[in-house]
Formats: structure tokens, C-alpha cells, sequence
């Protein structure tokens, strides 16, 4: 018996007597063949006491460098946002942590609520008018509004612009040699004033002879923080598809950056996808957060994963249950529209909470907030000798640098002063082209004082940049930070 | 029947967009401390919003009773029982939710650098070794976020290593019981589902595998035990034959809370599993997500997992490799952004640590030992006249009743059970699933639920039934107490409102 179950060796015999079999080895012998049972115990550790799990999980957290332990520039895809303290306690509450799918909406209105309200978040956020419940995260929200395309349109190319995050790419790309679909890529514009998806190259590669263009898909802003004329690209891509079907346009956007961007709906998108963890969530290494899904009209039969709708029950008051549920896995099997089957609910909920709380104003305050110490950050950094911007495009709350030395071994340095100064690009994207690219990520809890101090210490790293092969032994955290090393306390 | 309004009842739904007033506000901006500059210089009006999002208008305490309150309307797994068939609807530890929270895990930034993330590294490394002994396969990749996301990465696999040898394969088999999320991956894959029959006893139809199974067979996607609750007695057999056809053999992983310790799939011939981590090792399920859906697979498809996997250094740290050896040296890629849903991880590895592998056995033994007690009380209270078990005399972790002859006898549905079973407290069962059982029901009581509550429960059913026998009515009305009742899921469909009009 452990703490989580309550079968005292009296309830066991009594239990045993109302099933009818004398022993619990015998429920087994009669239902699992011989020759496949284990015969021996699991070789793993003995179980521990909660204070010991507790001290266990704590020392493996102590052993990790957060955001709370140095001050971080990290960003490509999950940014280090201040997460409210009414999203804690809203999100532990049992009420939400602890159901499941609201597969009986008489005792879920809650959480169908929630999600009717995330979606129209959603559609207000990205200017189009129908959202899904979410999905996973944001890589495979570009995938699945791949495979929307596909369903839409048949089995024609995607085009693909190298801005897109390349978790994106690399996961469409995955899925899509799955259902046998090919991808091709389009290089951005060089030089100080490109950095954006190449125009030409863009329109030619969906117009290309062969099969026909089924979806188009652009990151805004890019993977490289420019910002891309969206409205060109989504009108672009109508003009070059084919007569016989224009392509299904896929935007990868940033949700805290649509409060002084425009939206996606008002560019010509037909599809925005984009990873929700900026919105309320944690960083948690990668997840879980959750992915949006927002779309034209015309394309809520084909959506993905779980939908929430408003109805009424027998005695006329307003209720909301999951709806349009005939595209789905358990209804239409293999005839659905993707095999989802559950949203990321508690993440959508943090996400639909955080965008309450900001509030109308307060979405544009941010996005104004960081535009201006992003800017501010941009340029401290270009003059550096050795920095320079990778490109003159408008950044939002990133922007990619070149640096004449060898990233990794700056950021080794900067972190001996406990600075993180942003993301090394070549190790996550293996472009040459990346080589030397450092992307920095500004969030509104990175203040004027704190981007001093990364200009201050990326110059002394540039100024000496140490050794080829310097050993990065020394630098690791081992023995964290007093505050690891105190009581729990909440991750915000 | 004429009811009362209760208060939560006459409290119609309101969405947030329907409170607050313009000017309220739940955030005050840090102020600008660099340098003012014009935004139209920094952003130029053609890439400009016009009209802020219309998002609420609200103060924080506005904000914290209204999400207070709509929680109140929600039913949960900390205040009842949470029968539902396939889902698992364990306890889920508050000790999980302190250790995810400590900073040093949920504020580590996913592109740290590995020797500054040693002490997730480590968690993922115990994660994945603890995954591979309960599986008996040698290999895992935590990358897919949920079941279903596993399932998608197992085809996936399926065809890359088909394709590895030169070989096009089309069609994948699945039984009628499976869940609808097999066959939809198939299609997503690119495969064909050719679906199998199943024997009276509620296992796969051996002759009718045979007769399918053949050089253009991918892969067989088998649940087991399956969603009958059965445990397939010919599975060495399947497997020989799938293998025979050099087909693979593919472990959906929503029922391993019946065999954990006591049985494996690598043991049993599968090739490729995934778990549900929110199934049998306790994440909450969050109101529907987030999940994780680690996969472990046997040598032969080892070179094709995603990537990244957590590697361990001869000098004993931790690394995140991206094929670099034999595992994911052909990798199908990824399958989405960054490690896997690390919050997940830490959850279950705590739960690991807390059960070690005696108490994952313990969980899976007392999880069939509860079914078993609650099929039997039920029997005892008569209701198998009504509501009959639709395979075999035991069960494993879950069972399914048909409710045919309650439908019949009784006049009420499995619908109308259910529904007047949130009357009495109770979450329903998984109901018209699987699909080949006439007005199914579909329970599993998990081993974390007391025998008072199972005999509770019992009792409930009984009483359902008599008073149907008595007057059917009251249970096709039902429910009366809940916050909304019986609600209109035609109409939702047939023209649908899946926002809030705002002005």
C-alpha cells in the first residue's frame, strides 16, 4: 500500500471474496499469459518519502541555471515574461488542474467556458474569426496548419520562408514526408537591409512549375526578429498560386507582439498559428505551453483539435459544450482532420488570463514597452566594436546581432559575470550562414539597467574573447543559488 | 420532474468580455526607461495595429472572482470520483505540483546551455531509463507531447524504417476497439487503416489478422490490455505473425496502468510504445491538457527517433545529442519546438521516485483488484441483468458494460445513466465507447480510489436502475443539480457560436 491507494489487508480479503477468487496472484494468472509476465520487480529505485522526493527534485533544480539565477537575453521561442500571481493560484486550483476533456458539459461549464473565452482572445488578438481550443505548442501548430493545407488544397508543395523559426520548419518538414508532401525553402534578403523573406524568390518559388502550391508559410516577426511586410507576402502568394486554387497563406505570429502589430487577419493570413508561452506560461525548459490556431471562416470544418460553442440547455439558460466534433478522431476516426485529441486546456487557461489581466491598453503599453527598450537594447549593442545589427529591419522584443568572434565562446564569458546574453544561432538552426549570430531577446522584466549591463559585459567579452577551445569547466552552477537552495518557491 | 433553481443555476454565464468597464485595468506597465521614441519611427503605421484588440477591461479582484467563480462550475478529480474508462483518472499528488514550481525547473529557458542545465538533463536521463525498464525496450525519446503525438512519432518511425530498407508499405491494421486516434494518425501518416475483428472474447481476431497480414502491412497499433479491458491471451501470437510479415508492432500506451511491473510490452514482441504520462503516471490532466507522450522503442528502430535525446558523457554529465551514435543516427527529426513538456517530466519522474518499481506494481495490482471489486458489487447489486459485462468474466484496470438490455428493459439509455449519475455526485463513466458495444460504458475506478467510494458508487448505479424501473423519466431528464442541465449539442453544432460578439 502506498500513500496513493487505501487497501488495507482486510479490505483486500473482503474485496477478494467479492470477486470470487482467492488470491490477488490468481486475478493475474487467469488474464496475463505466463510467458509474458515479468517474473521479477522492476529494477528501480525504492520509493521515497515525500520530503525526500521533495529534496531529490530540489537538488536536480539547484543544479540549474534559470532566469532566475543570472540575467538572461534568451529567447527563440519561449521568453522569460512575467507570469502574474493570479495565474498561479488560478491555475492550482483543483477545479481546473485536476479535470479531464469536459466530455460531460452539465459539470465542465467551467473550463468550456474558459475555453469559448481563450478563443475569442484569440480571434480579437489575431484579427480572424474562428480559433480552436489550442494545440500543443507552436512548432506543431505550424505542422497541423500544414496538413489543414493539405486537406484543403491536395497534396501540392509547401513554400516555406527560411524566417520561420527552425523548430517549425524542421517539424513541418516531418510531418509533411509523413503524408508525402515536398517543402521548399526560400532564402531571406541579404545585407543590412534585408533580413526579410526575399520577395521575388518568394513569388517565384510558389509559382514554380510542377506540383501547385498548396500553403505558403511566413514567420512575423522572423526568427531573426525583423519584422516582414506580411500584407506583401500574403497578397504575393494569392497572385502567384495557381487559378485553380491559391494557396492557403500561414503565418507563424507572436502573440505579445500583436498589441502594436497588425494582426494577422488584416494581412491577408488565412491561418496564424503561433507558441502561447509568452502569454501567462512558464518557460519550464520548453514546455508545456500551448499552441495557437486561429483561421478564416471557411476553414472551421477542416480545424484542428477541440472547439468550444455556445448552446442552451432544456430550460433555456446559456451553456457551452465542444462542438463540431465531427471532425474529430473520435468520431470520424480515420477520416478526421488531424489526430488531436486533446487542447493544452490549463496553458490556454493561463493564456486567456494573462490577456485579461494585461487588458485592452495594457497589450498595447507592453508591445509599445518593449519596441521602445528593444530598439534601445539594438542599438547599445551595434556599438560595440566587433557588433553589429544582422539587419536595419524593425525588431519588436528581438533582434539578431553579428559578432566578429566566436559565439560560444563570448557567451562562456559573459555568463562568468552571470549574463546570458541571447541565443547562439548557428548551434540551433546548423546554418552556415548563422555562423556569428547571437539572437537577444528583451522582455519588459529586462530594464534599462539590465541592458547596460549586457552592452558592458558583451564589450569586455568582445574585447577578449579568450583562447580557441577555452575548457567552459569552472562556469557551471553546480551548487546554485541560495534562493535554490531555499524553500519551494512559485516559478514566475 | 419539477426541480428548484439552485443559485449557481440562476446565475447565468457570463464571459469575461461581458465585465469590467473601459479604463479598469489588472496591470500597470513598467515605465519607460530608455530613451522616448516616436513609435511611428521605430515601427512604421504599414505594420501598425490601428484598433487595440478588444480584450477585457478588468481589475484584479474582478479578474480573480470571475475565474473563482466559473471554476465552481466545473466538476473536478479533488472532489469525486472520475471513473472515465481509458483516461486514468488517478490522484495526482499537490507534492508534483511544488517540485514543477521550484524555479530552477520552471524557469529554466529550454536553450540553456546543456552544462548549466545539468540537473534537468539528469531528470530526463532517470526519466527515460525508469520509461525503458517499465516498458522492457531500450530506447526512448520524451519529445511528443501527448498520446496521440506518440502515436503520430510510432507511424512515423514505422514508415522510416520501412523506407530504410526500401520498402513501401500502405496499409496499418487496427483493431475495432481502438482508440479513434489510431486510425486518425494512420491517415495523418500516410498510411491506409485496414481495420481487424475481434474474437468473442474481446481480443484480436487471429484468423482475421492472419488473413490481413501481408508484405504491404506497415504495422499493427494494438492496445493491451485492450479498450474492452481485456488482455489479449494470443499476444505472442500476433506478434509472431506481424513480425512474420516483417511488419512492426506498435503499443498504444493509454492502458499500461493495469501492467506496470507485471508485464511488458518489449516482453510481449512490441517494437514501438508510448506513454501517457498523464494517464499512468499522474500529471493532472488540466481540464484536457497538457499531456506528454514519451515513446520507447526496441534496437531495430532505434536509429530513427527524434532528436534530440539526453545522452550520458563518459565523465558522467549530461548532454542533449543529436544523433551523434546509433540512436536518431537516421532520425525522423522533430516532432516539435525544443525538449518535450519538461513540466511533465518532472511530475512523473517525482511520482517515480515516490512509488519506485514495488509501487508501480502495487498501483497497477490495486488498480485491477478495484475494477475487478467494483464489477463484482455491481453484479451483486443485480445490475448485470441490466447493464451486462460485454466481454470475458474479469477484467484488468477498466471493463465495459453494454447497457442494451437497460435500454430495452428499463427504457433509459447509457446516456440518461449517466447523466443521473452527476446527480448523485459522480462523474459518468466513458460512454458509446468502444464502438462495436451496444450503449457502452466504459469504467475504470483507478487503484486510487477507496472501497467505500467504489461501494458508493455501486450503490448509485443500483439506485439509478430501481428508480428507472420505477418511473424512466426522472434519469432522461437528468441531471437537475448541476450548474447547467441537459444542453442542446445539435444546435451548437448546426450553427455555430464559437466566440463572443463584441461591440
Amino acid at each position: 500500500m502506498s500513500r496513493y491507494t487505501a487497501i488495507t489487508p482486510e479490505d483486500l480479503d473482503a474485496m477478494l471474496a467479492v470477486i470470487g477468487v482467492p488470491t490477488l496472484q490468481e486475478l493475474f494468472d487467469r488474464q496475463i499469459p505466463a510467458a509474458v509476465r515479468l517474473g521479477r520487480e522492476l529494477d528501480l529505485p525504492d520509493g521515497m518519502g515525500e520530503q525526500d522526493v521533495y529534496e531529490h527534485l530540489r537538488a536536480l533544480a539547484a543544479r540549474n541555471t534559470s532566469a532566475e539565477d543570472e540575467l538572461s537575453f534568451l529567447g527563440a521561442g519561449m521568453y522569460d515574461h512575467y507570469v502574474p500571481a493570479v495565474i498561479d493560484m488560478l491555475m492550482e486550483r483543483s477545479e481546473f488542474l485536476t479535470p479531464y476533456t469536459p466530455y460531460q458539459p452539465e459539470i465542465s461549464q467551467g473550463g468550456l467556458q474558459v475555453m469559448f473565452e481563450y478563443q475569442t482572445a484569440i480571434c480579437e488578438l489575431t484579427g480572424l474569426p474562428v480559433s480552436n481550443a489550442s494545440v500543443y505548442e507552436g512548432p506543431s501548430a505550424v505542422a497541423a496548419a500544414g496538413y489543414l493545407a493539405k486537406l484543403h488544397n491536395g497534396d501540392g508543395r509547401f513554400v516555406v520562408s527560411a524566417g520561420l523559426h527552425p523548430h517549425s520548419l524542421q517539424t513541418l518538414r516531418t510531418y509533411a514526408h509523413g503524408y508525402g508532401v515536398e517543402v521548399v525553402e526560400v532564402p531571406l534578403t541579404p545585407g543590412p537591409t534585408g533580413g526579410v523573406t526575399d520577395p521575388d524568390a518568394w513569388a517565384s518559388a510558389i509559382a514554380a512549375d510542377g506540383s501547385e502550391t498548396s500553403a505558403a508559410i511566413f514567420a512575423q516577426p522572423n526568427f531573426y526578429g525583423a519584422v516582414e511586410d506580411a500584407a506583401a507576402l500574403s497578397a504575393a502568394a494569392k497572385a502567384a498560386g495557381s487559378p485553380a486554387g491559391a494557396p492557403v497563406v500561414i503565418a507563424q505570429v507572436d502573440p505579445i507582439t500583436l498589441g502594436v502589430l497588425a494582426p494577422p487577419g488584416e494581412c491577408g493570413v488565412d491561418v496564424a498559428v503561433g507558441e502561447g508561452q509568452p502569454l501567462g506560461n512558464r518557460l519550464d525548459f520548453g514546455g508545456p505551453s500551448f499552441g495557437m490556431f486561429a483561421a478564416r471562416e471557411e476553414y472551421l470544418r477542416r480545424m484542428p483539435g477541440r472547439i468550444a460553442g455556445e448552446t442552451v440547455d432544456v430550460d433555456g439558460r446559456r451553456g457551452f459544450v465542444l462542438t463540431l466534433q465531427t471532425r474529430e478522431q473520435h468520431i470520424r476516426r480515420e477520416k478526421a482532420t488531424s489526430n488531436i485529441c486533446t487542447s493544452q486546456a490549463l496553458n490556454a487557461l493561463a493564456g486567456v488570463v494573462y490577456l485579461s489581466w494585461l487588458g485592452r491598453r495594457g497589450i498595447v503599453e507592453l508591445g509599445e514597452l518593449l519596441l521602445a527598450r528593444t530598439h534601445y537594447a539594438r542599438e547599445r549593442l551595434a556599438g560595440i566594436p566587433g557588433v553589429e545589427k544582422l539587419h536595419d529591419q524593425p525588431v519588436i522584443r528581438e533582434f539578431a546581432v553579428r559578432l566578429d568572434a566566436d559565439v560560444a565562446q563570448v557567451r562562456r564569458r559573459c555568463a562568468r559575470e552571470g549574463v546570458n546574453p541571447g541565443v547562439d544561432v548557428h548551434a540551433l538552426s546548423g546554418r552556415e550562414a548563422d555562423r556569428g549570430v547571437l539572437l537577444v531577446a528583451i522582455t519588459e522584466r529586462r530594464t534599462r539597467a539590465d541592458i547596460d549591463r549586457l552592452a558592458e559585459v558583451l564589450a569586455a567579452a568582445m574585447a577578449n574573447p579568450g583562447r580557441a577551445g577555452e575548457s567552459s569547466q569552472g562556469e557551471t552552477h553546480a551548487g546554485g543559488t541560495p534562493r535554490q537552495r531555499g524553500e519551494a518557491t512559485v516559478g514566475v | 420532474m419539477s426541480t428548484v433553481e439552485t443559485p449557481m443555476q440562476r446565475d447565468a454565464a457570463r464571459t469575461i468580455f461581458q465585465k469590467g468597464a473601459p479604463g479598469r485595468r489588472a496591470f500597470v506597465c513598467p515605465e519607460l526607461d530608455v530613451p522616448a521614441v516616436d513609435v511611428a519611427e521605430l515601427l512604421p503605421e504599414r505594420f501598425r495595429r490601428a484598433e487595440p484588440p478588444r480584450l477585457p477591461e478588468v481589475s484584479e479582484p474582478e479578474l480573480v472572482r470571475h475565474y473563482v467563480g466559473i471554476s465552481k462550475r466545473n466538476f473536478d478529480l479533488d472532489s469525486g470520483f472520475y471513473p472515465l474508462g481509458s483516461c486514468t483518472m488517478k490522484h495526482n499528488p499537490r507534492l508534483h505540483e511544488r517540485v514543477a514550481a521550484l524555479p530552477g525547473h520552471a524557469r529554466l529557458h529550454p536553450l540553456q546551455d546543456p552544462e548549466r542545465a545539468q540537473g534537468a538533463l539528469e531528470l530526463m536521463w532517470n526519466l527515460q531509463g525508469a520509461l525503458e525498464e517499465v516498458s522492457g525496450l531500450p530506447h526512448v525519446s520524451l519529445q511528443p507531447s501527448a498520446g496521440s503525438h506518440g502515436e503520430l512519432a510510432g507511424v512515423l518511425l514505422t514508415r522510416a524504417y520501412h523506407e530504410d530498407r526500401g520498402q513501401t508499405r500502405h496499409k496499418v491494421l487496427t483493431p475495432d476497439t481502438a482508440h479513434g486516434t489510431n486510425p486518425a494518425t494512420v491517415t495523418m501518416a500516410g498510411f491506409e487503416v485496414v481495420k481487424l475483428a475481434t474474437n468473442p472474447d474481446g481480443g484480436v481476431d487471429v484468423e482475421d489478422l492472419r488473413a490481413k497480414a501481408d508484405g504491404d502491412v506497415a504495422c499493427l497499433m494494438l492496445t493491451n490490455p485492450n479498450t474492452l479491458g481485456v488482455f489479449d491471451p494470443n499476444i505472442a501470437e500476433i506478434a509472431e505473425i506481424v513480425h512474420g510479415v516483417g511488419a512492426t508492432l506498435y503499443y498504444d500506451g493509454a492502458n499500461l496502468n493495469a501492467v506496470m511491473g507485471l508485464s511488458r510490452p518489449g516482453d510481449m514482441g512490441f517494437d514501438i510504445v508510448h506513454f501517457n504520462l498523464h494517464k499512468s503516471f499522474t500529471q493532472p490532466h488540466g481540464g484536457g491538457g497538457p499531456g506528454s507522450g514519451p515513446i520507447a522503442v526496441s534496437e531495430r528502430i532505434a536509429p530513427f527517433l527524434p532528436v534530440p535525446v539526453v545522452a550520458r558523457r563518459e565523465d558522467g554529465t549530461y548532454d542533449l545529442d543529436h544523433g551523434s551514435g546509433r540512436v536518431g543516427s537516421k532520425s525522423i527529426g522533430r516532432l516539435r519546438g525544443f525538449h518535450g513538456n519538461y513540466g511533465c517530466f518532472v511530475r512523473s519522474y517525482a511520482y517515480i521516485c515516490s512509488l519506485g518499481g514495488d509501487g508501480l506494481k502495487d498501483a497497477s495490482e490495486a488498480a485491477v483488484l478495484n475494477a475487478n471489486y467494483l464489477l463484482a458489487r455491481l453484479r451483486e447489486h443485480g445490475v448485470a441483468e441490466y447493464l451486462p459485462l460485454a466481454y470475458g468474466e474479469l477484467c484488468m484496470h477498466e471493463f465495459v458494460l453494454s447497457g442494451g438490455p437497460m435500454k430495452r428493459d428499463l427504457e433509459i439509455k447509457t446516456l440518461d445513466l449517466a447523466k443521473r449519475l452527476l446527480d448523485f455526485g459522480f462523474h459518468p463513466p466513458t460512454v458509446y465507447f468502444p464502438l462495436l458495444v451496444e450503449e457502452a460504458l466504459m469504467i475504470e475506478p483507478t487503484e486510487t480510489e477507496t472501497k467505500e467510494t467504489l461501494d458508493a458508487f455501486a450503490d448509485a448505479v443500483a439506485a439509478i436502475l430501481e428508480e428507472a424501473a420505477r418511473d424512466p423519466e426522472i434519469a432522461r431528464g437528468a441531471p437537475y443539480s448541476t450548474p447547467v442541465r441537459r444542453l442542446d449539442e445539435v444546435a451548437a453544432a448546426k450553427s455555430p457560436v464559437i466566440r463572443e460578439a463584441l461591440s
